[in-house]
């Protein structure tokens, strides 16, 4: 024995086997590693960087400092008390010009407009005739141009703007922001409207979670326990709206809650109401589109948990005294938790950042934090307050799946 | 074995049940002809007096009377079966998969209802009674062990559906986990223990609430065969020192043999014999039951002659056979002559034995503790001879001409 492993362990050319299985070791790994590097490499530029960008854009805006060079410069001394100097306002007149010079004055004006609604366009003007300014003094000319560069909230607007991290969109987020004179307030009730579409997010991704478990676990039992040959064709039926487009499905669900669709006409024909239902384009529609989008999601992983659990062990405790019910309660439910877990996981996760459906058959009041991102990026073309709702939403996510994970463990999940 | 059951028995029987017996004594001869099963011979020579008495009477602990199982209504799964189990009897059903033993089993379980016939618990008809109201243990080849339980919990679930107190349920699990040798493993789960240590716990538990009946479907199936054999002895014990009453079901004819009071074995729906493990080895009734348990010869003849209890049968070409007549139809019918190995001698002393026939050697394969010879006689060369290992062992080679003979009683003619 002991001199066949000194053999082994010195072969012909004399080097040492650690060695030769440390070079065979590095060359499997290589091979591993480049076979995912394509994969890696598509996920780091399409997903990790543009989550990444938009993460950092929650928090960064520039847009001041870099077209305000002068003035953001000048304020970095200014104690924020009374109105700056005069320095500070011949500094503001050389900006303005420039902007004015540059046609970067559109810019400056939106980022004043976010955090003080229709002052842009009294900037804008101002530049214009500012542009025609050659000597000082600066400070009342400026502000007998336009009485904005006399008032306080202003420039302590402006005086953040000297730093290219603003906290304003992410307080903007949860109904918060900037007082004139700089402190953080709670946002007028006029434009307080995200805590409440959090909530309602949240609201709707739990009730349609619930609907989907509700709807799919007996469902999944069925497809568990039926013989294959009527657990295929029923599984062929769950899964079929897998295979529609989403977009589909959801224009389905019109036709058949509108006013005169399908379900109003039917229910009216039975006489069991006298006038069309308002089932659509209101939460009724949104909850029945969004859970009927959802319910494989939720029922997959739960079924695919069931299938695993031997018929036996329902034997077992019904020879054991247990009743039919006592038995499913106590047996079989708790080993169906971790499929239960994962379903309603990847449901409420995806439901959270649903967007097209609730904009489809949804109303005015059940617009989800999705459509608020959307119309952020593709109508506001305000990418702070898009991205810090994105930042948001992610954190609340990731934050919630960590909550469940302490309490489940992921370990336990079965994913599909 | 039978020693330590008539010892259990007597403690199992309470005066009532013995005055019972004593009144039905009469009915015992009258009702002998139900007992036997499967058109066999009276296998009542088989049976002890004791053990007649018990199983003959209504007093029967467990009664199969005419049950029938059909489950597509066209081919019967279990026919006609009638069958007595005596309290603290162990009882196996042997037979190969498909001859209706586990279907037997789960019917007297309540998981498979009878399509005719009825089955008495304690002379009580359980037909309508859902098997968690039949207080009867059942452990699974698959152990069907809870996964989401502790070994604890799983012991204590059939007392807890009892609704039995803390103070009650604590001990009693701490006896039966000890009565299996488990003592230390209280807070375990099924999957931190062994296939043995599983199959343990599934015992305890199906014992842990003092079921009037226990069953076992193919309980080690899933050991190895070291294992399996410790185990067998292990369930021995525990049923001779709880004196509980066991319905085994196995295709494993050692464990039968092993293991059992009564065997009951089964093919094709209906059991071919009933007897206790040495009857059914030394005197099987019919050419299935020879086959089945243990190594067999058959020797395929007619029936030339018919003397009481023997009969002579001709093998064509090679003579006439003295043999027992065990299932026998009439002169002229074919018959199956069944003879064991052990019991054939080779080379013996002309005259000696009825039965003397020249054959030659075959094959010749040591092991160890016996030879076995594989040679061709009369017609048949498919004829096994074992030879023990012991002193004054011939030497045989292949093609060496011998002479075989057996004894009358030996050789018992069957149905071909």
């Amino acid at each position: 024995m002991v001199t066949m492993a000194v053999q082994i362990a010195r072969e012909p050319d004399g080097m040492p086997l650690r060695t030769k299985l440390t070079r065979v070791e590095r060359r499997r790994k290589l091979r591993a590693f480049i076979l995912v590097l394509p994969l890696l490499l598509f996920i780091l530029i399409g997903f990790a960087l543009p989550i990444g960008r938009m993460m950092f854009n929650a928090i960064h805006d520039d847009t001041l400092l870099t077209l305000m060079p002068r003035t953001t410069a000048a304020l970095s001394a200014w104690d924020g008390k009374d109105l700056p100097d005069e320095s500070t306002y011949a500094a503001l007149a050389e900006d303005l010009k420039q902007a004015w010079a540059q046609r970067s004055m559109g810019a400056i004006a939106k980022r004043i407009n976010y955090e003080l609604p229709g002052l842009g366009s009294q900037i804008t003007s101002s530049a214009r005739k500012a542009s025609t300014l050659s000597a000082g003094p600066y400070k009342p000319t400026l502000i007998e141009i336009n009485p904005v560069w006399g008032r306080q909230d202003v420039w302590s607007l402006l005086k953040r703007g000297s730093l290219a991290y603003t906290p304003y969109y992410l307080l903007r987020s949860v109904d918060y922001q900037y007082g004139p004179s700089g402190q953080i307030v709670a946002s007028p009730p006029e434009t307080a409207i995200f805590q409440d579409m959090f909530l309602r997010t949240l609201a709707i991704s739990i009730g349609v979670t619930a609907l989907t478990l509700l709807l799919g676990f007996p469902v999944a039992y069925l497809l568990a326990t039926l013989p294959a040959k009527y657990s295929n064709l029923l599984m062929i039926m769950v899964v079929l709206p897998f295979w529609t487009s989403l977009l589909v499905r959801t224009v389905a669900w019109v036709v058949l809650l509108q006013q005169h669709g399908v379900i109003n006409e039917m229910l009216m024909a039975l006489h069991m109401i006298s006038q069309p239902a308002q089932l659509i384009f209101n939460r009724i529609g949104t909850m029945v589109a969004m859970t009927h989008i959802q319910l494989p999601f939720t029922l997959l992983p739960i079924y695919s948990v069931m299938k695993t659990i031997p018929p036996i062990h329902i034997r077992a405790a019904r020879s054991l005294g247990a009743g039919p019910f006592y038995a499913f309660w106590k047996v079989y439910f708790p080993q169906t938790l971790p499929g239960i877990a994962a379903g309603c996981l990847l449901t409420f996760i995806l439901c959270l950042g649903y967007y097209i459906t609730p904009a489809m058959v949804g109303g005015p009041n059940d617009q989800m934090v999705g459509s608020f991102i959307a119309h952020y990026t593709n109508e506001e073309l305000n990418w702070g307050m898009a991205s810090a709702l994105g930042a948001i939403l992610l954190t609340a996510t990731l934050l919630l799946y960590y909550v469940f994970n302490k309490l489940v463990g992921v370990d336990r999940i079965k994913m599909g | 074995m039978r020693h330590s059951i008539n010892r259990t028995r007597l403690k199992h029987t309470d005066s009532h049940d013995l005055d019972h017996a004593r009144e039905k004594l009469q009915s015992v001869k009258k009702e002998h002809g139900d007992l036997m099963v499967g058109g066999a011979a009276p296998a009542g020579e088989a049976l002890g007096q004791g053990r007649a008495l018990m199983s003959g009477t209504n007093s029967a602990f467990v009664k199969f009377s005419d049950v029938q199982k059909t489950y597509d209504g066209e081919t019967l799964v279990v026919k006609n079966l009638n069958l007595d189990i005596a309290r603290g009897e162990f009882l196996t059903m042997l037979g190969p998969s498909g001859s209706g033993k586990t279907t037997t089993l789960m019917m007297l379980a309540g998981f498979e209802t009878p399509t005719n016939g009825s089955i008495l618990l304690e002379a009580r008809s359980i037909d309508a009674m859902p098997p968690h109201k039949r207080d009867i243990g059942m452990v699974f080849q698959s152990y069907a062990l809870f996964p989401h339980m502790t070994v604890e919990e799983n012991l204590a679930f059939p007392l807890k559906v009892r609704r039995l107190g803390r103070s009650e349920i604590e001990p009693r699990v701490k006896r039966a986990l000890e009565r299996v040798r488990l003592g230390g493993y209280c807070k375990r789960r099924p999957a931190q223990l062994s296939g043995g240590q599983q199959q343990r716990v599934a015992l305890a538990r199906a014992l842990v609430f003092d079921p009037k009946l226990v069953l076992m479907d193919e309980p080690l199936g899933a050991l190895d065969k070291q294992l399996r054999e410790q185990m067998q002895i292990e369930i021995k014990h525990i049923h001779a020192d709880l004196g509980v009453t066991v319905v085994y079901v196995t295709h494993d004819q050692a464990e039968a043999l092993t293991m059992s009071d009564r065997i009951a074995v089964f093919n094709d729906g209906v059991i071919q014999q009933l007897a206790p493990p040495a009857d059914l080895y030394e005197r099987p009734q019919n050419a299935f039951v020879a086959q089945f348990i243990g190594e067999n010869n058959q020797l395929h003849g007619k029936v030339v002659a018919m003397n009481g209890t023997t009969c002579k049968v001709e093998i064509a070409g090679a003579g006439n056979v003295q043999a027992l007549a065990i299932n026998v139809e009439a002169i002229g019918r074919p018959t199956v002559l069944s003879l064991r190995p052990e019991r054939v001698q080779l080379n013996p002393t002309p005259g000696t034995l009825p039965n003397i026939f020249s054959a030659e050697v075959a094959e010749v394969i040591y092991l160890g503790d016996h030879v076995r010879t594989r040679v061709s006689v009369c017609g048949h060369n498919d004829f096994v001879i074992k030879l023990p290992n012991s002193e004054g062992l011939v030497q045989l080679e292949p093609g060496a001409a011998i002479t075989v003979g057996w004894k009358t009683e030996d050789c018992r003619a069957l149905d071909a």
